[in-house]
């Protein structure tokens, strides 16, 4: 096009959003890296000592919480992203074959994604109560003994389920809705080739729907890890702020959970670079994980 | 031949009559499963706020709830506990404050990037892209010293409370690019029509190109008020000390507790449900709306 360049124009339109995003985005990204580097800054006393590379680094890393917030977070990622992908693709699957009651199914699905991650967290944890709840009902009549999940001195490993279990009833709406829409949208010329041969029904699943849907479960799955690195929400909900069950306060700390708590120490030496530590960490994690799944799914995807 | 052929090929259509109808039993019935999976939880919520204290400590619990027993006074004392009506209402107006101000800020800068040829372009909005890989609690830190700078969070006034609780949404960038898509599919023609008629640019965004992004603008507003009435982590960092300045998520973390020191199940879930009622019956009415958005967009708001 023969137009010239209106760049007074432009920014006068680009203000409003630009300014926001300077002041709240851009120039915060460039302060964690300052922060980082600053030894023992106190925030409110406005005093720091220095500066230091690595020492904010050593210091998070050698947090014995960090450890904790690290295998925890990992268990999240490495639990809840592949069962809740694969659950949405068949759940997805199934509905795109049936024609009755697609609509109310689909409806219903979607639920989730409109609660109250708070809200639902609270119903979760007493879904999950050792006497009140109806996942212990269910467990005595077919005979298995009552477990105490989540409640005072429940084990790591029980609360750690009833998160996982949450976690991965919130994620599925939305996982649902995208594969749903990819299998609308693939033609049914494929379909109609394979009927033809008479393949059956599991190998189209594996050989036709999975490879026409691969730029969406590539898409989801990096959403989902870099959203499970940063799970924090789903813990308040279930279990409040002590982060665990009673007893056991912290058991299910997280390293966006690490990094709050760094915040809300807004006085003391060096919690904000802490937080800057914390946070950078989490960025380095997120950003290895998305180009290892950009690579692999380069190979992979059909586009 | 052809009376040969005839029976065993219907003997092959009624196997694969068959063979249909188990595989749809089997859909189907897996499907319920997943179902009765998704709405339990809402039902032992909505169950729960609807049981007395003494129904509650049955063993096993009570399953089914007749009309009649629905303690609705649950919620009256659940409300009585918090200024319920007092979160709401807050969280009203920090959706609607981030919201207008998401649309403003957000619509002019997409105009900007899909229709304006300035220096530099390409260049901006790859760097805009590209920051959203960044996790956003990258940005927390920064933004609560800022906001406690900029005096919003010290002597916290009401206001100060808004303000601190407002101005860090009231841009987006995955809405810009949401809405740049958008605006990108409106035909060149058009502009160079009205240019001939010498209308503004300004008038050109107002009278065309709004209008016809009006579904995703209404997408926007809804998933950003979503956000909102979700948003727990921000708030409460920002406005722990006032009670009245709470945000709906963040009055729910109240621990409700009988005169005994055990906790009010029923009253804890009739605030829980509370909370979440608002919320079903937007979805309920704008269901297209948000379905099609949701499934478009791509992230929660």
């Amino acid at each position: 096009m023969l137009e010239e360049k209106h760049n007074i124009k432009a920014w006068l339109y680009l203000a409003p959003a630009m300014i926001l995003l300077l002041v709240f985005t851009f120039y915060p990204i460039f302060n964690a890296f300052f922060l980082v580097f600053l030894r023992d800054f106190n925030f409110l006393a406005g005093s720091f000592d220095g500066f230091t590379l690595t020492e904010n680094f050593v210091y998070i890393l050698n947090k014995p919480d960090f450890k904790k917030a690290l295998l925890n977070t990992l268990m999240i990622v490495f639990v809840s992203v592949p069962v809740s992908v694969i659950l949405a693709l068949l759940i997805s699957a199934w509905l795109n074959s049936i024609k009755k009651l697609q609509g109310f199914f689909q409806t219903i699905f979607f639920l989730p994604y409109v609660t109250n991650a708070i809200a639902i967290g609270m119903a979760f944890a007493f879904l999950f109560h050792r006497n009140y709840g109806l996942i212990n009902t269910i467990f005595n009549w077919i005979g298995l003994p009552s477990i105490n999940w989540v409640g005072l001195g429940a084990g790591y490993w029980s609360s750690m389920f009833a998160l996982l279990v949450f976690i991965i009833w919130s994620g599925l709406a939305f996982k649902i809705m995208v594969f749903l829409s990819g299998l609308q949208s693939i033609d049914k010329q494929y379909y109609d080739a394979a009927k033809v041969d008479s393949t059956p029904r599991s190998r189209i699943f594996t050989k036709i729907t999975v490879p026409l849907l691969s730029p969406m479960i590539a898409y989801i799955t990096i959403t989902s890890i870099i959203g499970a690195f940063k799970e924090y929400t789903a813990v308040i909900g279930m279990f409040g702020v002590r982060l665990g069950p009673a007893g056991n306060d912290g058991a299910l700390v997280t390293i966006v959970a690490l990094v709050y708590e760094a915040i809300s120490r807004s006085g003391s030496d060096g919690a904000y670079s802490e937080a800057a530590a914390a946070s950078i960490i989490l960025f380095a994690i997120t950003l290895v994980f998305t180009l290892i799944n950009m690579q692999v799914s380069k190979k992979r995807v059909h586009f | 031949m052809s009376e040969n052929r005839k029976p065993t090929l219907s003997k092959k259509e009624q196997a694969a009559r068959k063979q249909k109808i188990i595989r749809l039993v089997i859909v189907y019935t897996l499907l319920t499963f997943v179902a009765l999976f998704i709405v339990t939880p809402f039902y032992w919520m909505i169950l729960t706020s609807l049981k007395t204290a003494q129904q509650i400590d049955r063993i096993p619990p009570i399953l089914f709830l007749k009309p009649g027993d629905w303690q609705l006074r649950n919620f009256a004392l659940a409300l009585q506990a918090a200024p319920y009506a007092r979160f709401m209402m807050n969280t009203v107006i920090v959706a609607a404050i981030s919201t207008f101000g998401t649309i403003i800020t957000t619509v002019l800068a997409a105009f900007a990037f899909a229709r304006i040829n300035f220096k530099g372009r390409d260049f901006i909005f790859m760097i805009l892209i590209s920051s959203m890989m960044i996790p956003g609690e990258m940005f927390v830190i920064t933004n609560f010293m800022t906001v406690n700078t900029l005096g919003w969070i010290r002597d916290q006034s009401f206001i100060d409370a808004l303000a601190a609780m407002s101005f860090p949404f009231m841009t987006s960038i995955f809405y810009l690019f949401f809405l740049r898509q958008t605006f990108k599919q409106v035909p060149d023609e058009l502009y160079l029509a009205a240019k001939v008629d010498g209308t503004s640019d300004f008038k050109y965004l107002l009278k065309v190109m709004i209008p016809i992004a009006k579904p995703t603008i209404i997408t926007i507003i809804i998933l950003n008020a979503m956000g909102t009435w979700n948003a727990y982590i921000w708030p409460n960092l920002v406005s722990p000390q006032n009670e009245n300045y709470r945000l709906v998520s963040n009055g729910l973390r109240n621990a409700y507790r009988d005169l005994s020191g055990q906790v009010a199940y029923n009253e804890q879930m009739s605030a829980a449900l509370i909370v979440t009622i608002p919320l079903l019956i937007v979805f309920l009415l704008l269901k297209k709306q948000i379905m099609r958005g949701v499934s478009r967009s791509g992230i929660k708001g």
